[in-house]
């Protein structure tokens, strides 16, 4: 995001490879984490994303590659001896510590003293705002509050690296909502490395400085969330960040020379260069606008269009989609803003967006 | 009561018997009440009769503080169940360790050879200890063998030790072993992440969370030990008798029921006082796998002192842990723990196997190696009227106790499932009081009782014995499957139109069904082995196959008797792995 001359990364992957058997977890992959950054491992379950966290943290061991840390080779050092912080999905606090002990125990493990280890806890406690509890057990403390002392467990000590697995899984969403915005404030305060993993694509694009989208065991696209959401890079990647219109069809010209796509939906202008000779459409809805009826010949010809009946319509709060049926079978979805006009269902409508509003992927 | 008083206009209705759920538990406290509480608290006050006038009198109780052999058998009691409930502790909690690591199926195999060795009837295992400690027996051939000293291991307090020991350690094992599978494996990952080197982590994490499970464990095995009587009577010598032989002797041979009942009082008040202490530390609740209460905040000055200890112990240990690996190498640790489990499964199993080649023997001593092999001595058992009477008693003892112990342990199972959860501690704590209660006492009220009944010397009065032992291990089966049973399928079942009745027979009892029949094995093993009612309550003709086992072996030792142990190891075994399969599929 920065123009700032590169640095030595905080983390770097380098072609770290795992397989259990014939499964592969994880196909070889590289990934450089900057100091300081928030960087999200984003996937479907079974992506990956949770076997290269459990390698970086050293809790697997790798069939392949190297885990550096500050440019030292870590990738045979026992998870003891990693400095690391993992904070669990969920918690993994010890029951039979208190809080001040469970937060205290990183520092007792490192010859913490006494005095020093007192205030650090009280530091830690007062950074997730629950000094008042300290000396009450895990079972007495509701979900939202347990999650916050395993948060200050692993801030405390502040291991070169934090890596968090859906540390917000277990919380209901407005509760989860909450702590995105706390885990956020650490980050800010910390100004820690964190390695983040969860399947929820707008916690990503909440949280994140960079997403790593995995799939099938490896990177799919790494990049700023803007950047993924505005310009993904594969059908899968438009699929899972956001919501998509995607078209399948063959690179063809038109009869000016202009490249167009043809798909069973009909034929698409698009910008730029196709990546091949079959290529996906992306369209986000919001980038698709209604066509009550055409404006008597006036319609601007540089418009791709697709024409259907408004087979549902669903409401939520901020916008309402319609969903569109097209006569070969697909649906297509349109974002309205809360104060448009919304089309009865089964009225014939033509849906249109510009070319240079769609991405085109393999 | 105050709602309808403000509720006028509501006619009043007839007060209607309700069939709650508690009610499934009546039979088993109606026959618990009659079969066991009143016998035991019959017994207690014939302690304090006076034996000629019937009247009040503390008599039995001074003679016991007055007569020196009294209180010293008292203490050999307290020093032998205190040594064994240790070294069981100490022996089993490493296997319980390595056996809780295990990936489940492969703990499921496992586990049997402590299931086993558990479920082996005392007398097998007791009478292979006789063969293997005598002074002729294997271990002093093999030291023989090796140009060794001869060793003087039988009836002496070695002897007793070893053989209570390996009577117990099973049951340390499986009582440790559900509170050590509890413990949440993340948590040792949390403790590694978080810089804790992997002694420190078990000393800090593990050990700590598997206490309960040592605690109870260390409660059974010392009650178990308090009333015991079959190993000290064989194994033990003059100087090792125990409180529950003393019980025996007074009943059988003095008929001195006063005396006996303040000895059977003893036992009985250091049993449930061990409990109450138990419970003040750790809840009876964690003997039922539940999570232990604890009161008090984290400022307790014991525990303080726990965590201490266990900080220093966790230095000491990584300390030394990491020295090994220096100087060893890291292969030696990862080698340890199997080395020493392989030891302990041989020390748990082997023994039992000895009587094996014994009972083929074609000797008439229990010489081992055997000279020769033939079936002589099974072909001895098969012709004997007594033997094969007690055995034919046997089975149709343990059949009738296992069909009643079911049905009257599976409804109080249902009853602690669907009961309140106020109730729910008292229908436990009832249904399990049997196994808590010394044996002996139990047996020694009933045979009272039964003396007054007629039933003494039938298969009636052995039969409800039987059941009222077999009981708790009914109802721990039943509720175990019922504790993971979805009881929404019954809610299910009744928005689709099932009355209660039919959705029990439908849907809860196919689903419990393993369950059911596992309790149903589980209490047949409890009866087939049991000998503490049957040498009060079989009397003359009507002997059980342990009773018969338990005479033969005080008046003379035989090779029947391996012949008929091998008989019984193989029943109690296949018994055993049918209920284990049924559990583990139902």
């Amino acid at each position: 995001m920065t123009d700032a001359p590169p640095r030595q990364p905080k983390l770097v992957v380098d072609g770290l490879a795992k397989s259990y058997g014939p499964v592969v977890a994880l196909e070889p992959t590289r990934l450089d984490v900057q100091p300081g950054e928030f960087l999200t491992l984003l996937g479907p379950s079974g992506s990956g994303k949770t076997t290269l966290l459990q390698l970086i943290a050293g809790l697997v061991e790798p069939d392949a590659g190297r885990i550096l840390i500050d440019g030292r080779d870590e990738t045979r050092t026992p998870v003891h001896r990693r400095d690391i912080g993992l904070v669990f999905q969920h918690y993994a606090l010890f029951p039979h510590l208190t809080v001040s002990e469970n937060v205290g125990f990183p520092l007792r493990m490192r010859g913490c003293r006494a005095r020093a280890l007192a205030e650090r806890v009280e530091a830690a406690l007062a950074m997730v705002r629950l000094d008042h509890l300290k000396e009450r057990f895990p079972r007495e403390l509701s979900g939202g509050q347990q999650q916050r002392v395993a948060l200050a467990r692993c801030f405390v000590y502040q291991p070169s690296v934090i890596l968090m697995d859906e540390p917000l899984g277990a919380l209901d969403k407005k509760l989860r909502e909450h702590m995105q915005i706390e885990i956020k404030r650490l980050h800010r305060e910390s100004a820690a490395t964190i390695v983040y993993v969860t399947h929820d694509q707008e916690e990503a694009l909440a949280l994140s400085d960079r997403i790593c989208l995995m799939n099938h065991a490896r990177v799919e696209q790494t990049g700023v969330p803007q950047e993924i959401y505005a310009h993904p890079r594969s059908a899968f990647a438009a699929d899972f960040i956001g919501l998509s219109n995607i078209f399948r069809g063959r690179v063809e010209r038109s009869a000016e020379g202009r490249p167009l796509l043809a798909t069973p939906a009909g034929r698409f202008l698009f910008d730029g260069a196709a990546p091949g000779a079959e290529a996906s459409l992306v369209v986000r809805p919001e980038h698709l606008t209604l066509e009550a009826e055409p404006k008597n010949g006036v319609a601007a010809p540089a418009l791709n269009r697709v024409a259907g009946e408004v087979a549902e319509l669903v409401y939520a709060g901020s916008e309402t989609r319609v969903l569109i049926a097209l006569p070969d079978g697909a649906v297509v979805t349109v974002r309205l803003a809360p104060d448009a006009a919304l089309p009865r269902l089964g009225q014939p409508v033509t849906a249109c967006w510009r070319p240079e509003a769609a991405v085109l992927v393999p | 009561m105050s709602l309808a008083a403000t509720v006028p206009a509501v006619p009043a209705r007839r007060w209607r018997p309700r069939f709650g759920p508690l009610w499934l538990a009546a039979p088993g406290f109606a026959f618990l009440a009659v079969f066991f509480l009143l016998p035991v608290a019959q017994l207690l006050g014939l302690s304090l009769e006076d034996p000629q006038t019937g009247a009040l009198s503390a008599t039995a109780y001074l003679r016991l503080l007055h007569v020196d052999v009294y209180l010293r058998v008292l203490g050999i009691t307290f020093r032998i169940a205190t040594l064994t409930a240790l070294a069981s502790l100490l022996l089993g909690y490493p296997l319980a360790y390595w056996l809780a690591q295990l990936p489940d199926r492969r703990r499921g195999r496992m586990i049997l050879l402590v299931v086993v060795p558990f479920w082996t009837s005392y007398l097998v295992k007791t009478f292979a200890w006789m063969i293997v400690l005598g002074r002729t027996g294997l271990l002093n051939r093999v030291s023989a063998a090796l140009g060794g000293p001869e060793l003087d291991l039988l009836h002496n307090e070695a002897g007793v030790l070893i053989g209570m020991v390996h009577a117990m350690l099973p049951l340390a094992v499986l009582t440790m072993l559900p509170v050590m599978t509890g413990i949440d494996r993340r948590l040792g990952q949390a403790a590694g992440t978080l810089g804790a080197a992997p002694a420190r982590s078990f000393w800090l994490v593990w050990f700590p969370l598997s206490m309960p499970g040592v605690a109870a464990a260390g409660l059974l095995t010392f009650i178990s030990s308090l009333g015991f009587f079959i190993v000290p009577a064989l194994l033990g010598g003059r100087h090792q008798t125990m409180l529950a032989q003393l019980v025996i002797v007074q009943i059988q041979e003095m008929l001195n029921w006063g005396f006996a009942g303040a000895l059977a009082a003893l036992l009985l008040v250091t049993a449930l006082a061990t409990c109450w202490l138990y419970d003040r530390v750790f809840g009876l609740s964690s003997l039922s796998g539940e999570p232990p209460r604890r009161r008090g905040g984290g400022r307790g000055l014991l525990r303080r002192l726990g965590l201490g200890l266990l900080g220093l112990a966790a230095t000491a240990s990584a300390a030394l842990a990491e020295a090994v690996a220096r100087i060893a190498g890291p292969g030696l640790r990862r080698r340890l723990l199997p080395g020493y489990v392989v030891l302990l499964l041989v020390f748990l199993v082997a023994p039992t196997l000895v009587v094996l080649p014994i009972a083929f023997t074609s000797s008439h001593f229990l010489e081992f190696p055997p000279p020769g092999y033939g079936t002589h001595w099974f072909e001895v058992y098969l012709s004997s009227p007594v033997w094969i009477s007690a055995t034919l008693r046997s089975f149709g003892v343990a059949f009738a106790t296992a069909l009643i112990a079911t049905v009257i342990g599976g409804l109080g199972a249902l009853a602690l499932a669907r009961a309140r959860a106020r109730w729910r501690g008292a229908v436990f704590a009832f249904f399990l009081a049997p196994m808590i209660v010394p044996r002996i006492v139990i047996a020694v009220g009933l045979f009272y009782l039964f003396a007054k009944l007629g039933l003494v010397a039938t298969n009636l009065g052995l039969t409800i014995g039987h059941t009222v032992l077999a009981l708790p291990f009914a109802f721990i089966a039943v509720a175990a499957v019922l504790k993971s049973y979805d009881w929404r399928l019954n809610q299910a079942a009744a928005t689709l139109g099932a009355n209660g009745l039919q959705a029990l027979r439908l849907v809860t009892v196919p689903l419990i069904k393993g369950g059911v029949v596992a309790a149903f094995l589980f209490a047949f093993i409890t009866s087939f082995d049991e000998l503490t009612v049957a040498i009060f309550v079989s009397g003359g003709v009507t002997t059980t196959l342990p009773k018969q086992m338990w005479d033969d072996m005080i008046l003379q030792l035989n090779p029947t008797l391996a012949a008929v142990s091998v008989v019984v190891f193989v029943v109690i075994t296949a018994v055993l792995l049918g209920a284990e399969r049924l559990r583990r599929s139902g």
